[in-house]
């Protein structure tokens, strides 16, 4: 895996040099960069996910980590790169593809209950019209009991805790038997019991050889819950095992200093009125 | 009772008979009447059914924007046909001409959302604005014109029932069937887009396309009803009819059937009072029997509503009034080892407002506390409710202390006022908990004990 800083690495014009990514692999991101209004928020990502792993994307506020998971489900359109699930493009493997979107992200007023909101999972399987049958919900329902919440199935959504409505939303993914997952920041904001419910649903995906690729803010649990990080800061810092990855130079290459030469650069692109989509 | 007859010089406002009424209300007053009525009750159906996906997926105001806008397609409608010498005032011809105008509105709009940094808001009221103006622009050119029956032009902005016919029944319920289908077949979808954009997105599910099946569902339900109802106030019915049925329900199946029923009976009452008075115009009558109706959901529903909720904070309020009396009384007659009577002054938190007197009211008429002139005394009851009241405080506050992390689920129930819900079963849980860590506060009054003194 790679440790080296952005300006040691190739450069988006040297691609053709770059080692190809294996088919094999659930996730491979190429020299991808992403702009929003003409101000890039991530330079050049490189990375390659393997399989049967927790994996956690790490950085500050606003480094992009979002926005790169965002990117790789093609919700933003990147200005440049691609990214590739088991070596293919992302339509033809959406159904293996669990998203978990952050929680503040949907009004939970909303009018459904819980077990509504895990059936929505099920809807890709479902398709257009049909309505969801109660094998589906026997699904979801059981997607419920794996996050601790079958109790509550019947429950309206704003009546849930923010725990609780953080594991419907991993229940919902769970219903979609997926392969590979993306959750953002699923441990925001949740209570103890809520944490060491999600951390057991991740192990026992990890356990059935599924891959979860998770932005996460708490660096000190980092270790404990995951096998792989990214370090992030609108570049890829380091990638790799926990162990390898969590240095002290790459914690300070990604929360201390400051990138003058990327802020730099990023400002006069800005100015300029290039670079952008 | 004619309807079409009402002219300027009838001035005073009929009294309908009980016959007319009855008559009206049950759809037997003639031909024209029956129309009306019908075709008003089935616009307000659709409108209900297409409301409720609107209004999920924050997008009421677009059907705003919509509405205004066709008036300037309207007029450009007329004026075109009119100089290709074809029948100007036809609906045939002015329906598609407000349609068309209708989803330019709405194309503007997400233009000048998407390309600028407007916000949305910003954007229905500029374009809502602009195409209304527009439109009243050209409809004064139109005056100037010298071509016939420009006049009932302007009937378009307020709506006008009289005018309506047999067909225009017909194309309403045509439209109803229309917009309730879509409503079954693709309640999934809708809400599905409307609760996580991007979810769906992620999915598969083509969200703009999914998006513009939905407006033009208000498209078509805006342009049938700007001839019953007008352009100004279309809106409410698209809005209306599903925000009284959320008060009721928090299911979107049955908040999609209430809120045709609301729409539908909006349009049959207004309708029909409509038809009554015939100096009222339809499409003000509807929308106000539509905003009777929210308002009475707005009060009265049972769980969403206003008077349940204040209701219930008063009875949170009065039962937390009474507890804290309860304890004080309580912890002080456990210092003294015996009963002792307590200055009503020194008890009331808030001091002797109205809160205080209804607990002590409360406390005295329910025999657990004795009065005598400004003082207070628990009796043998009330020294067994303190004793569990007191009891009850202290394992909660011992348990915040200690264990915070542990039962999310119940600290969710609600911030510094859950030591007065703590149900029996979840008492016993706090103890358990505090039990395994050694953490039981060391004066816990024995509440079981007490009880059994107390049934002497």
């Amino acid at each position: 895996m790679t440790t080296l800083p952005a300006h040691e690495r190739a450069s988006p014009r040297d691609l053709a040099e770059r080692p190809e990514h294996s088919p094999e692999s659930p996730l491979s991101i190429h020299a991808l960069t992403v702009a929003y209004h003409r101000k890039p928020v991530l330079w050049d990502v490189e990375f390659e996910a393997p399989g049967s792993r927790l994996i956690a994307i790490v950085g500050p506020n606003g480094a992009g980590k979002s926005t790169l998971i965002k990117a790789c489900l093609g919700l933003i359109a990147p200005a440049a790169g691609r990214v590739e699930f088991w070596g293919g493009a992302y339509r033809r493997s959406r159904m293996r593809i669990g998203y978990v979107p952050q929680r503040e992200s949907v009004d939970w007023d909303f009018p459904v209950s819980a077990l509504d909101v895990a059936a929505m999972g099920r809807y890709a399987r479902i398709g257009w019209c049909r309505p969801v049958t109660r094998a589906h919900k026997r699904v979801a329902l059981e997607a419920l009991d794996r996050v601790g919440m079958s109790d509550l199935a019947k429950r309206q959504i704003s009546q849930l805790s923010g725990g609780q409505q953080q594991r419907v939303f991993l229940a919902r993914a769970l219903a979609q038997e997926a392969d590979l997952y993306f959750m953002d920041e699923p441990f925001a904001g949740v209570d103890a019991a809520t944490e060491r419910a999600i951390i057991d649903v991740l192990r026992t995906l990890r356990s059935e050889g599924k891959t979860v690729i998770c932005v996460h803010h708490d660096l000190q649990t980092v270790p404990e819950y995951f096998d792989e990080a990214m370090l992030l800061n609108m570049r890829v810092v380091a990638s790799g095992p926990v162990g390898d990855v969590f240095t002290r130079e790459n914690l300070v290459a990604t929360y201390g200093g400051r990138l003058t030469l990327l802020d730099e650069a990023a400002e006069a692109l800005a100015r300029a009125g290039g670079g952008g989509a | 009772m004619s309807l079409g007859a009402a002219s300027i010089t009838d001035v005073a406002l009929d009294t309908p008979t009980f016959g007319e009424i009855m008559r009206t209300l049950t759809l037997s007053a003639g031909f024209n009447a029956r129309v009306v009525v019908l075709s008003a009750a089935l616009l307000g159906v659709s409108a209900g059914v297409v409301g409720c996906f609107t209004l999920l997926r924050k997008r009421a105001l677009m059907g705003d924007a919509l509405a205004h806008a066709t008036l300037p397609g309207i007029a450009l409608a007329f004026i075109i046909a009119a100089a290709l010498g074809l029948q100007a005032r036809s609906l045939g011809v002015l329906l598609p001409g407000a349609a068309l105008a209708g989803v330019a509105g709405v194309v503007c709009v997400q233009l000048l959302v998407r390309h600028t940094r407007l916000r949305e808001d910003a954007a229905i009221g500029i374009v809502l604005s602009g195409f209304f103006g527009l439109g009243v622009t050209l409809l004064s050119y139109i005056q100037s014109m010298s071509v016939g029956e420009q006049g009932g032009l302007a009937t378009f902005i307020y709506g006008q029932t009289a005018a309506m016919l047999p067909r225009d029944a017909a194309l309403m319920g045509g439209v109803a069937v229309l917009t309730i289908g879509a409503g079954v077949l693709l309640h999934k979808e809708f809400s599905l887009v409307a609760f996580n954009e991007d979810y769906a997105s992620v999915q598969g599910w083509p969200v703009s396309r999914l998006d513009l099946m939905l407006m033009a569902l208000v498209v078509l339900v805006t342009v049938v009803g700007l001839q019953a109802v007008g352009l100004l106030l279309i809106v409410a019915l698209l809005i209306i009819p599903p925000a009284a049925a959320a008060f009721w329900t928090r299911r979107l199946r049955t908040m999609v059937v209430l809120s045709a029923l609301i729409g539908g009976f909006s349009g049959y009452l207004g309708a029909s009072v409509s038809a009554l008075t015939p100096r009222m115009p339809a499409g003000a009558v509807i929308v106000l029997t539509g905003g009777a109706l929210f308002i009475i959901s707005m009060l009265v529903a049972p769980q969403r509503g206003l008077l349940a909720d204040r209701w219930r904070t008063l009875a949170l309020r009065r039962r937390v009034a009474r507890e804290h009396w309860l304890r004080r009384l309580y912890e002080a007659q456990d210092l003294a080892g015996e009963p002792v009577a307590i200055p009503v002054r020194q008890l009331a938190s808030g001091g002797l407002g109205l809160g205080s007197m209804v607990a002590r009211a409360d406390l005295k008429l329910s025999g657990l506390i004795e009065t005598e002139q400004s003082s207070a005394r628990l009796t043998d009851r009330g020294a067994s409710e303190g004793a569990r009241v007191t009891r009850n405080h202290r394992l909660w506050e011992q348990y915040l202390i200690t264990y915070a992390d542990i039962a999310p689920s119940h600290v969710d129930l609600s911030a510094d006022l859950v030591e007065h819900v703590l149900h029996p079963e979840l008492v016993g849980e706090l103890e358990t908990a505090l039990r395994d860590r050694r953490a039981l506060p060391s004066h816990l009054p024995d509440h079981t004990e007490r009880e059994a003194g107390a049934t002497e």
